[in-house]
């Protein structure tokens, strides 16, 4: 049964009603017309819908909607703009890291989180930290480059 | 054909009225959003027909000089647009900035053939090129008349023609057409596809003028997309519009005998739709279009299982009937030369199914209104769905627009063709727009796969050690059991699952490289689908169709008869290629890789982790690439690490260097993950790979550390693909490095640690 769910996304509230076991990923997309999480399995083993939910970064795909309750979400257009890049999108767009781009939301908002919490880190930290997301054009090399050079900006 | 003999004595009013055929098809002068819409600007009255003949069909200049560029390709990731507009720029002498690439929308552009085979600089880069140098020469022709100063006297800066001599004698671009068409016939080749070619009476700039093309510029089309602006084929939405999904059977070639509506009543709106084999369903909102696909009751066929054991597949292959044979190099007398053999190598080497495993599985978007069909789609093919659907829901062509949108990766023909034309039933049988995107299970599961294959080598060596005679054959599933694109309903799933006659197509392919041997045979032989229609199985291009399977086994092949004759890899190689510029990629390799000259396997290490190094090469359609790979190897695990990879690429003229790296670099790492991971697992009754926990590819922990690309650039030499050929090598040049490190020979791909340790034992 449908049910009303107050959400609140990238600062902003909205209320979707949908089904408690509905994941968060198509409120976001189709509710909200927030499309930066994409839909890549709908199974958390690609990260393609990564967003962060109160700063964690969490598989939409798999987040029922009861499970969101009062947290804030932030999309991958929550995390910057083109006046007020976050320093992930510049590097980016520096290292051009992009072939399809599909992926881009889950490693960019993956490596968002781990670069708040760990300054400094090693290239083997950071390909732990980024271990399990998928992309198949194979920009992997691009974007080691993006992430070490966004972390050398975030100091 | 344009007539200006002679250019000085015409005004531009004479031009533009004068008698003959006019060079600009008049309109009211239009604002860039109208011609740089692409609906509307189809919509303009004054358009000459778009076809192939037309100058209009691929240049326009905007009101305010800005140019669109029609490309009937479209870029897959590697930037092609950037290097399109490049070209265009060039041509043209006008800022690249003033330059937009509209890509494959059928409204717009004509068929080249779509993104296919790493022609898009190749082939499609050659007209645009050969369609802006006339665009330019009749601009220039057109501000003689209106400056009346002869044209060899003119100059292009900018987009602003101006007199040599008198500087204060200048009109641009804009004020001679901006807002207009060009009306100018081409000299076209009556082709569609990849060989369309329609040049004009202008030639090309030489090489040695060229100022954009050749430069390292960047991609505009990362920022939109970091910063959420722009939308991928996922996210196009329309008023009414409902969600679709498709439900495939558990025993791949049974049909749904019963299907109980009654089942879903619940979920609010969904309806089902079948016929024959196809089923699916719709739903206003998509997770009730999920659920729905989940709750419907459905009774199958009874099928017998149609596959074999997954253990026995390439015994299948070995064994199975030859439904085509094709010798393609036949050199000298093959049998007596084996016959007179000293001594004989002979091996035999396996490729498995793979997926394209694309990042999201296939999303496509289809209105019916008013008699017209529109499709949103991430195929490569627009032009090819276009007709698919026509032929599907009975249209005229030209009732079917299909607008490129870019998709969740694509590498060759993968499930969005299948998707558009998915779409397009459902959305007819509903009588709704419908958006129709596909399982994860479905992406991986059901999507044309690259074909396995077997192949047989054989070498024949005299006395001296020296190769008389090589034969290499491939016996393997059609690389077009289904076609490369959707454009006739029996290769697509949408087709097959309603039922229409079949036509499987023939072909594989043969090693590409220039060894000269006096004695030599290269065939390839192809056998039927597992399962005629329908199936998980069906075969056909997935990046470098092919390629990748027969250089695998080809270039691991020449390393054996290498170390047979206890030669360096490539001193050995060297001693065969005749092709100048394979040489010189040989070359290129070996000198950044700092390549020590000595025989593998090495002899040096002892304990459980070692290491070592290989080179592979191909040419593929005029672009040649060496490959080096220095791989770690655990014996005991049976790890592979190939950390890291030197590779020498010539595709001729190169337009735009950083692409071009970027490119490589992505050919290289999905290379390797294809080498050491991917392999379609299926049981007797389907494809059992259906995610990435079961076709698993290659994670960012393992991606090599460098990747060294030494581009040789030939300006003189037209453009060749660089989208494809790099990946050719790369399998086998990481067996023949896994060899040397451990003197072991892996002849089967992937190379899994499972696989490697087993074959240590
Ligand atoms: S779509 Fe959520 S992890 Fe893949
Ligand atoms: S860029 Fe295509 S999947 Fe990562």
């Amino acid at each position: 049964m449908n049910q009303p769910f107050k959400l609140s996304v990238n600062g902003q509230s909205h209320t979707v009603e949908a089904d408690p076991d509905m994941p968060l990923l198509y409120a976001l997309r189709n509710d909200l017309g927030l499309n930066n999480p994409h839909f890549g399995c709908g199974l958390a083993q690609c990260g393609a819908c990564t967003v962060h939910v109160d700063g964690q970064p969490t598989r939409s795909c798999v987040t029922p909607m009861s499970a969101v309750g009062k947290s804030e979400v932030t999309t991958l257009a929550g995390l910057g703009t083109p006046e007020k890049p976050h320093p992930l999108q510049t590097a980016y767009v520096e290292e051009q890291v992009l072939q399809c781009g599909y992926c881009i939301n889950g490693w960019l908002m993956t490596a968002a989180a781990f670069l708040r919490d760990n300054k400094k880190p090693t290239e083997a930290q950071i390909k732990e930290a980024l271990s399990g997301l998928k992309c198949r054009c194979g920009t992997h090399i691009s974007i080691l480059k993006a992430v070490k050079r966004a972390a050398e900006m975030m100091g | 054909m344009t007539k200006f003999e002679k250019p000085t004595s015409l005004t531009r009013r004479s031009v533009l009225l004068g008698s003959g055929a006019l060079v600009v098809s008049i309109g009211a002068g239009v604002t860039l959003e109208t011609v740089l819409s692409i609906g509307e600007a189809f919509a303009q009255g004054t358009k000459p027909p778009l076809t192939p003949d037309q100058l209009s069909s691929y240049i326009a200049v905007n009101a305010d000089g800005r140019v669109a560029a029609y490309f009937g390709k479209m870029d897959m990731g590697h930037g092609l647009h950037v290097a399109i507009a490049q070209i265009v720029a060039e041509e043209l002498d006008v800022p690249f900035k003033a330059v937009k690439v509209f890509m494959a929308d059928t409204a717009t552009s004509v068929n080249q053939g779509g993104a296919s085979g790493s022609t898009g600089i190749q082939l499609g880069g050659k007209q645009l090129r050969v369609a802006a140098a006339e665009a330019r020469r009749v601009l220039v022709e057109m501000a003689a008349g209106a400056l009346s100063v002869p044209a060899d006297k003119l100059t292009v800066n900018d987009g602003v023609v101006s007199a040599t001599d008198d500087k204060t004698k200048s009109i641009s671009y804009a004020q001679l057409i901006g807002g207009q068409y060009f009306n100018v016939q081409l000299d076209w080749n009556k082709q569609y596809g990849n060989a369309l070619y329609a040049p004009g009476k202008a030639q090309p700039k030489k090489p040695s003028e060229h100022k954009v093309v050749g430069q390292p510029i960047k991609r505009e089309d990362i920022a939109p997309k970091v910063f959420c602006q722009e939308d991928f084929v996922t996210d196009v939405k329309v008023p009414g519009m409902m969600h679709g999904r498709m439900i495939r059977p558990a025993v791949a070639g049974s049909v749904p005998v019963k299907v109980d509506e009654s089942s879903i009543k619940d979920i609010p709106g969904a309806r089902v739709v079948w016929k024959n084999g196809f089923l699916g369903v719709v739903a206003d909102k998509e997770w009730d279009a999920i659920q729905a696909t989940e709750k419907l009751k459905v009774e199958w066929s009874a099928q017998e299982p149609p596959f074999p054991a997954q253990a026995s597949l390439h015994d299948h292959i070995r064994k199975a009937p030859v439904r085509k044979r094709m010798v393609e190099v036949q050199n000298g007398d093959v049998d007596a030369a084996f016959k007179s053999a000293a001594r004989i190598i002979e091996a035999e080497y396996e490729w498995p199914f793979q997926s394209h495993a694309s990042m999201g599985p296939a999303c496509s978007l289809v209105e019916i209104k008013d008699g017209k069909a529109t499709c949103w789609s991430g195929t490569q093919k627009s032009h090819f769905v276009q007709e698919g659907i026509a032929t599907l829901l009975q249209m005229p062509l030209e009732s079917v627009h299909v607008i490129f949108k870019s998709g969740p990766g694509s590498y060759g023909r993968n499930d969005a063709d299948d998707c558009a034309m998915d779409a397009a039933m459902l959305a007819q049988s509903v009588g709704r727009p419908v958006r129709l995107q596909y399982m994860r299970d479905q992406g991986t599961g059901w999507d044309p796969k690259g074909p396995a294959s077997v192949h047989s080598a054989k070498c024949g060596l005299n006395a001296a050690g020296e190769v008389i005679a090589y034969e290499f054959t491939s016996k393997a599933f059609s690389r077009v059991d289904v076609d490369t694109n959707g454009g006739k309903p029996y290769d697509t799933l949408t087709g097959q699952t309603l039922g229409v006659a079949l036509k499987s197509g023939d072909g594989f392919g043969v090693p590409a490289e220039s060894y000269a041997v006096a004695n030599k045979r290269m065939a390839w032989e192809t056998i039927p689908p597992l399962l005629d229609r329908a199936s998980p199985l069906r075969s056909s291009h997935l990046r470098d169709p092919v390629g990748p399977q027969i250089h695998f086994a080809s270039e691991s092949f020449i390393d054996e008869v290498a170390s047979a004759v206890n030669a360096d890899p490539i001193e050995f190689r060297l001693r065969y290629v005749k092709d100048p510029r394979d040489i010189a990629v040989i070359k290129a390799a070996a000198e950044k890789a700092k390549w020590e000259t000595r025989a593998s396997p090495r002899h040096d290490q002892t304990g459980p982790k070692v290491s070592g190094r290989g080179i592979a090469y191909a040419q593929r359609n005029g672009t040649r690439v060496a490959v080096i790979a220095e791989v770690d190897v655990d014996r005991s695990t049976g790890k592979i690490a190939a950390r890291k990879f030197t590779v020498a690429h010539d595709c001729g003229q190169i337009i735009n260097p950083d692409g071009l790296v970027k490119c490589v670099e992505g050919n290289i790492v999905q290379g390797v993950s294809r080498a050491l991971w991917e392999e379609v697992t299926f049981d007797r009754n389907t494809v059992t790979s259906v995610d990435w926990i079961t076709y698993p590819i290659l994670d960012i922990t393992e991606t090599p550390g460098q990747v060294d690309v030494v581009l040789l650039n030939y300006p003189d030499i037209a453009p060749s693909g660089a989208g494809e050929p790099s990946i050719r090598p790369v399998a086998a040049a990481i067996a023949n490095a896994i060899f040397d490190a451990t003197g072991v020979r892996i002849r089967r791909v992937p190379f899994s640690p499972e696989r490697v340790k087993a074959a240590f034992s």
